[in-house]
C-alpha cells in the first residue's frame, strides 16, 4: 500500500508497529487482498445532494471512483423550450440553486445578445452588486457545509449566520430569499429600495472581520491542517484537459478569471485581485474560496460608490415592461403590457454562447432562437456537471477520509449537475 | 472572438490544411463559428488545438427540427492566451448520427459526449464509456429531441399513473 502523503500525523500512523498481533498474522499468513467496492451515496450527508459515488477500495486507499449522477435530473433544459423568455428565468435559476443570480446573469446575457439590447449602467451595477453578494452567500454555504465534513460544527453555524444577512438583503431588494427572479431581460424587475443601499454597506464594512474570523478559526487548524494540506492535488494541465475553471483551476495557480479576461456586464470598472494557489491541494482551494469573498466585498463596495443613476431596465418596450404608472393614461404602453405579458417578445433566430465566472466556473449558457417568443434550445453549461470527473484524480491513491474532504473542496452543487 | 475576416482567414487556412473540412462560416453577434464536415470533426478540432484553441469550454447538441441534418453538435473552443473563442459546429442526420469522439484530444469531452448521447442520440466513436449519464440507463427514447413529448411520463401515486397504459409492467 502506497503512501498518500507524508504529512507527520501520517508518518505516526504508519510507523505503528503490530508486533503483538504477530500470532494472529501468521495465522492469517496466506490470505489475499482483494479490492472492495463501495458504494457512497446516493443518499449520503457529505456528497451534498443526491450524488452516488461508486468507489473502489484497497483497504482504507481509494484506487478509483466513479460519480453516478442523474438522481436529480429535472429536465429544465427541455422545459425552457416550452416557455416565454421571462418564464423561462425561473425555472433556470432553479439549476444551481445556489448560484441564481448567475444562472439569470447567463441566460439573460445570451437572450440580450440575440435581441442586441442594450443594458444601462444602473442595471449593470445593480447586477454586479447581487451577482458578487450571491459569490459571497455560496461560498459561505461551502465553507459551512465542508467545514461540517471536516467534524467543525461551529462553521456551520458562523456561516450560516451571515448567509441569512446576506438573503435578508436580497429579501429587501428583490422580495425573495432565493430564486429571485430579479434580473430580467434588458436590466433588473426594479430599483432597490431606499435604505438598502445602506444595509448592504452595513454588510460590507462588517464581511471582512467576519473572514479574518473564520480564518483565525481554521487557517491554522491542526485538524484542518492535517485533512487538507497535500490532499486531493491536481496539477494545472490535467484541471485545463477535463475542462476545469474557477476556484479549482485557480487554486492550482493558473489566474483565469472570466471577470477579468473577457470583462461582461461592467466588470472592467472594477478594480480587485485574482487570488491564486501554488500547490493545488485542498488548502489551497480552500485559502482561494476564503480570498475570493473578501475580493467579492471590495467590488460591492465600489459598486455601490458608483451607483450611476438612470433607468433600471432597458427603454425598449418590446423587451421590458412599461412603468405602472404609464398604463393608466397611454394606450401604447397597456398594447406592450398586453404583448409582453400573453405572448413575450420575440427574438430574432439565432445562436449565442454567453460564458460569464460562476462561483464554480466558467457558467455558459448557450440559447438557440427561432424567431417565437420561445427559446428553441437552451443548454447551461454547469462547471458543477464539468467539475464531476476531477473527484476521481482528487481521491485516487488518497485515503478515503480525503476523498471526503476532497469532495467538500470540489464544491459541486448537485442541482446544477443534473439540472 | 476573431472578427470577421479573422474568422474567414482561419478557415482558408483550415481548408489548405484539409480541402473539404469546412463547410460554411457563420459570423453572428460578434460570434464566429465554423461548420465543418461531420466526417472531419476530429481532424479540424484537432488542428484547432494546434493553433492555440487549447480548451474545450463546452460540447451541446441542438435539434433544428424540422431542418435537416436535423442534429447538430457543438464545440466551443477557447483560447486562453489571446482570449478568443470559437464554435464548431458539426450537422449530422438522425438515420445514422455519427461523429468521433473529442475524448483523446481533451477530457472534458468525456461526460459533455455522454450528455449529448443521452439528449439527442449521437453516437460518439471511439468514446470510452458511452452510457446514458443523466437519464436511467434503460430508458428509451431521447428527451432533448424536438419531436419529443413534453411530459407524459407516468408519476407514481399521481393523477396521470394510471393514464399511461401498462406502466407497471
Amino acid at each position: 500500500m502506497s503512501t498518500p502523503n507524508g504529512s507527520a500525523y501520517r508518518q505516526r500512523e504508519e510507523s505503528l508497529t503490530l508486533s503483538h498481533l504477530e500470532p494472529e498474522l501468521a495465522a492469517a499468513e496466506g490470505l489475499s487482498t482483494e479490492l472492495l467496492t463501495l458504494n457512497m451515496g446516493p443518499h449520503h450527508p457529505a456528497t451534498h445532494g443526491v450524488l452516488r459515488l461508486l468507489v473502489t477500495l484497497e483497504g482504507e486507499v481509494v484506487r478509483d471512483v466513479k460519480p453516478i449522477v442523474g438522481y436529480l435530473h429535472t429536465g429544465i433544459e427541455k422545459t425552457c423550450e416550452d416557455k416565454a423568455y421571462w418564464k423561462a428565468i425561473p425555472v433556470i435559476e432553479r439549476m444551481d440553486y445556489l448560484a441564481y443570480f448567475f444562472n439569470a446573469m447567463a441566460f439573460c446575457g445570451a437572450v440580450e445578445e440575440l435581441l442586441a439590447v442594450e443594458v444601462p449602467k444602473r442595471a449593470q451595477y445593480l447586477r454586479v452588486i447581487h451577482l458578487e453578494l450571491n459569490r459571497i452567500m455560496s461560498h459561505l454555504v461551502w465553507l459551512g457545509t465542508s467545514a461540517l465534513d471536516l467534524g467543525a460544527i461551529s462553521m456551520f453555524w458562523y456561516c450560516f449566520r451571515e448567509k441569512e444577512t446576506i438573503l435578508d438583503l436580497f429579501e429587501f431588494s428583490t422580495g425573495q430569499r432565493m430564486h429571485t427572479r430579479y434580473f430580467q431581460v434588458g436590466g433588473v424587475i426594479e430599483d432597490v429600495p431606499r435604505g438598502w443601499v445602506e444595509k448592504v454597506r452595513g454588510f460590507t464594512a462588517d464581511m471582512p472581520n467576519r473572514v479574518n474570523q473564520y480564518a483565525a478559526i481554521l487557517d491554522r487548524n491542526e485538524i484542518v491542517l492535517q485533512r487538507l494540506r497535500n490532499t486531493g492535488v491536481v496539477d494545472e494541465e490535467t484541471l485545463l484537459d477535463l475542462g476545469i475553471t474557477g476556484p479549482l483551476l485557480r487554486a492550482s495557480g493558473n489566474p483565469w478569471d472570466l471577470r477579468k479576461a473577457a470583462p461582461y456586464c461592467s466588470y472592467e470598472d472594477f478594480e480587485f485581485k485574482i487570488p491564486v494557489g501554488t500547490v493545488g491541494d485542498n488548502y489551497d482551494r480552500y485559502r482561494v474560496r476564503m480570498a475570493e469573498m473578501v475580493e467579492s466585498v471590495r467590488i460591492i463596495d465600489q459598486a455601490l460608490d458608483g451607483l450611476p443613476e438612470g433607468p433600471y431596465i432597458t427603454e425598449d418596450r418590446k423587451v421590458a415592461l412599461p412603468p405602472r404608472h404609464e398604463l393608466a393614461t397611454s394606450m401604447e404602453a397597456l398594447i406592450h403590457h398586453f404583448k409582453l405579458v400573453t405572448e413575450g417578445f420575440r427574438v430574432p433566430p439565432g445562436e449565442v454562447y454567453y460564458p460569464i465566472e460562476g462561483p464554480r466556473g466558467e457558467l455558459g449558457c448557450f440559447v438557440r432562437a427561432d424567431g417565437s417568443a420561445k427559446p428553441a434550445r437552451v443548454h447551461m453549461r454547469e462547471p458543477s456537471f464539468i467539475m464531476m470527473p476531477a473527484l476521481a484524480e482528487m481521491a485516487r491513491d488518497g485515503y478515503i477520509a480525503d476523498l471526503i474532504a476532497s469532495l467538500g473542496m470540489l464544491d459541486p452543487i448537485i442541482g446544477g449537475v443534473d439540472r | 472572438m476573431p472578427d470577421a475576416t479573422g474568422l474567414e482567414l482561419l478557415a482558408q487556412d483550415l481548408r489548405e490544411a484539409d480541402s473539404d473540412a469546412v463547410l460554411d462560416t457563420l459570423f453572428f453577434r460578434d460570434r464566429a463559428t465554423l461548420i465543418v464536415d461531420p466526417a472531419r470533426v476530429r481532424p479540424t478540432l484537432e488542428w484547432l488545438k494546434g493553433r492555440g484553441y487549447g480548451f474545450l469550454a463546452s460540447v451541446h447538441g441542438v435539434d433544428y427540427y424540422p431542418e435537416e441534418p436535423r442534429l447538430g453538435v457543438l464545440y466551443e473552443l477557447l483560447d486562453m492566451e489571446k482570449v478568443d473563442r470559437i464554435t464548431v459546429k458539426a450537422r449530422v442526420h438522425t438515420e445514422k448520427p455519427e461523429l468521433e469522439s473529442a475524448v483523446p484530444l481533451w477530457g472534458a469531452a468525456n461526460v459533455q459526449e455522454r450528455e449529448v448521447y443521452d439528449m439527442f442520440g449521437v453516437v460518439f466513436t471511439g468514446h470510452p464509456d458511452l452510457r446514458r449519464i443523466l437519464m436511467p440507463d434503460d430508458y428509451e427514447g431521447f428527451p432533448q429531441r424536438r419531436d419529443f413529448p413534453m411530459g407524459g411520463e407516468p408519476v407514481l401515486f399521481t393523477y396521470n399513473e394510471d393514464q399511461v397504459p401498462g406502466w407497471f409492467e
